[in-house]
């Protein structure tokens, strides 16, 4: 069975650039599959989805679309594609749902079929009471909305979706997610860009992890999490009792099975009253076995302990080992 | 013919049913856009000049068929050039479409064809408002089809010129557009003035021969007024050929450059 999205020793090598946008990236989406592309600005996420969506020219290397060449036949990728794009990009000379309407006649859905099919994909997207809005006149929730009820209408093989609740507040961000979750078991291969790593854990099956145009790892969000070297946490709030927190580190990795310390949080307390201070202990193997040696040692220093939890790295914390701390 | 071609040929024409649709919706402020500028011009050159005693009496009748040539070619041209210069910057309307499954260049060149179309529009508009407002039109007939031919290349000419312009135009120098381009283009296209007349002139009558609407004005006054002094059809006729193909081509060129990355 062909892949739903196939891209090998992809290159896009924009002309005025030094180095290449992407540059020998390969990864493959299974059919009905959530696949997060996530990386850094400028990793190369929107210039690979450009290429695939057909917006983009490639420089090297092969994309398809359920087994469509996309640089062969753009016609045909088109049509088996949709995109959500972070912009709003409808047509403000039409209402809502004549965006929905007139899409779908590009894609040669006939007339009875396209009503039918906007009249319910803009009450399944809660937009009923809407369709004929102002472009202008939506909300950015709405809008977004209607970008995803738009991209749905022709049945496309493969939803790509670029942060697709950038700017959403809670409750438009959950309804996007039930969304997307609604596609998975209805078979839509999805494809989501994302900066957004609690968002990327929860809907994607599997993530690829993209940095300077290469992929550098795929697999699901869990598998990823325990790769990490130090996966499990241990939180620690405690007053240092006089240790500055180079010492109070240096004290806590020398426990055995502590790969690192750090200070997410730094100090909580402002006058130096009762200064407590957070840690986040990254450990190996199982962290509940290290609640006692830690324990101990802080009791031998007379550190005063107010609390130790368990914790799990998270997608994030896999992102930020594989892409680093500098400033993109 | 494969799949791919027949429905690409379905979105082709489902794109153009979009911008038919829109210009319905919109017709009254479209046709304030296009009927103002001529009327007034034809107003003020045609009647009042005339009235006034400042324009010899026949000059109404050869600013007419200039008028006519103007709209066909000015409107086409702005028609196709401004909501481009738009859809490529803020609004990224367009994307919708060049999403569709047809070849983008049918795009561009439906973009050029429906400027086109309402150029053609805006012109024929004129020949019911031009005879109303002159009173009596002394034309000769038998040149109708041939004026309707340059009236009709005119209008292809100002949907090519407009595909180049709108996507060549960054929207930041869409303000100096009209200055730079459109002006000079009016004043420069003998719509107001015989071309072959120009001949004390010499500079001018230079100048004027590169503008495509030149050959408009030139070819609708020939054959609707063969007394006045005229460029030969033939000229027109090959120089709006001409300009049909090397615009068409430069703006499919500039319109894929904007469409793809």
């Amino acid at each position: 069975m062909t892949a739903a999205v196939e891209v090998a020793d992809l290159v896009k090598h924009y002309p005025k650039s030094t180095r290449n946008a992407v540059d020998g990236l390969s990864f493959r989406v299974r059919h009905g599959e959530i696949f997060g592309l996530l990386g850094p600005n400028g990793a190369g996420k929107t210039t690979t989805v450009g290429i695939l969506t057909t917006r983009i020219v490639l420089t090297g290397g092969s994309a398809t679309i359920g087994g469509v060449d996309v640089a062969r036949d753009p016609v045909a990728a088109r049509s088996k594609v949709a995109v959500v794009p972070q912009r709003v990009n409808l047509d403000r000379s039409l209402n809502a749902r004549q965006n929905l309407l007139f899409h779908a006649s590009y894609h040669g859905i006939g007339r009875s079929e396209r009503h039918a099919l906007a009249t319910r994909l803009m009450e399944r997207m809660g937009l009923a009471d809407k369709s004929k809005a102002r472009i202008d006149d939506l909300s950015g929730g709405q809008a977004q909305r209607l970008m995803i009820a738009r991209a749905l209408i022709h049945r496309p093989e493969v939803l790509f979706l670029d942060e697709p609740s950038t700017g959403l507040d809670p409750q438009a961000r959950l309804f996007v997610h039930d969304r997307v979750n609604d596609l998975r078991s209805e078979g839509v291969t999805v494809v989501l860009t994302t900066h957004d790593m609690e968002e990327a854990e929860k809907l994607s099956d599997r993530v690829g992890v993209v940095d300077h145009g290469r992929m550098l790892t795929v697999d699901t969000p869990t598998a990823l999490i325990r790769s990490l070297p130090g996966s499990g946490t241990i939180d620690a709030r405690l007053r240092p009792n006089g240790f500055d927190s180079d010492k109070l580190t240096g004290l806590l990795s020398d426990i055995p099975g502590v790969r690192r310390v750090e200070a997410p949080g730094g100090s909580t307390a402002l006058d130096g009253v009762s200064p407590e201070t957070e840690l986040r202990l990254y450990v190996d193997g199982e962290p509940g076995s290290l609640l006692g040696p830690i324990a101990a040692k802080l009791h031998d220093n007379d550190i005063t302990v107010s609390d130790l939890s368990l914790g799990s790295a998270s997608l994030e914390d896999v992102f930020i080992e594989l892409t680093g701390r500098d400033l993109r | 013919m494969t799949g791919t071609t027949q429905s690409s040929i379905r979105a082709f024409w489902a794109v153009l049913g979009r911008d038919v649709f829109v210009t319905g919706r919109e017709m009254p402020s479209f046709l304030a856009q296009v009927l103002v500028q001529p009327v007034a011009l034809l107003f003020i050159f045609g009647k009042v000049l005339g009235q006034l005693g400042y324009t010899q009496p026949g000059y109404a009748q050869i600013l007419l068929p200039g008028m006519i040539a103007l709209n066909s070619f000015l409107v086409a041209l702005q028609n196709t050039s401004f909501p481009l210069v738009l859809d490529f910057s803020f609004s990224r309307e367009i994307e919708d479409r060049l999403l569709a499954p047809l070849p983008i260049t049918w795009v561009a060149v439906e973009k050029m064809l429906f400027g086109a179309f309402r150029g053609l529009f805006a012109a024929l508009l004129m020949f019911p408002i031009g005879l109303l407002m002159l009173g009596n039109v002394a034309w000769d007939l038998s040149g109708l089809p041939f004026a309707v031919l340059c009236m009709v290349l005119g209008s292809l000419v100002g949907g090519a010129v407009g595909l180049t312009v709108g996507a060549a135009v960054p929207p930041r120098r869409i303000n100096i557009m009209f200055a730079v381009i459109l002006a000079p283009l009016i004043f420069t296209g003998a719509s107001q003035f015989p071309w072959a007349q120009l001949d004390q002139l010499r500079w001018f009558q230079v100048v004027c021969a590169f503008n495509p609407l030149t050959y408009v004005s030139e070819g609708m006054r020939g054959a609707l007024l063969p007394n006045v002094p005229h460029m030969a059809p033939w000229v027109c006729l090959l120089a709006l050929l001409g300009a049909c193909v090397i615009f068409g081509a430069l703006g499919i060129k500039f319109f894929l450059r904007r469409a793809l990355d």
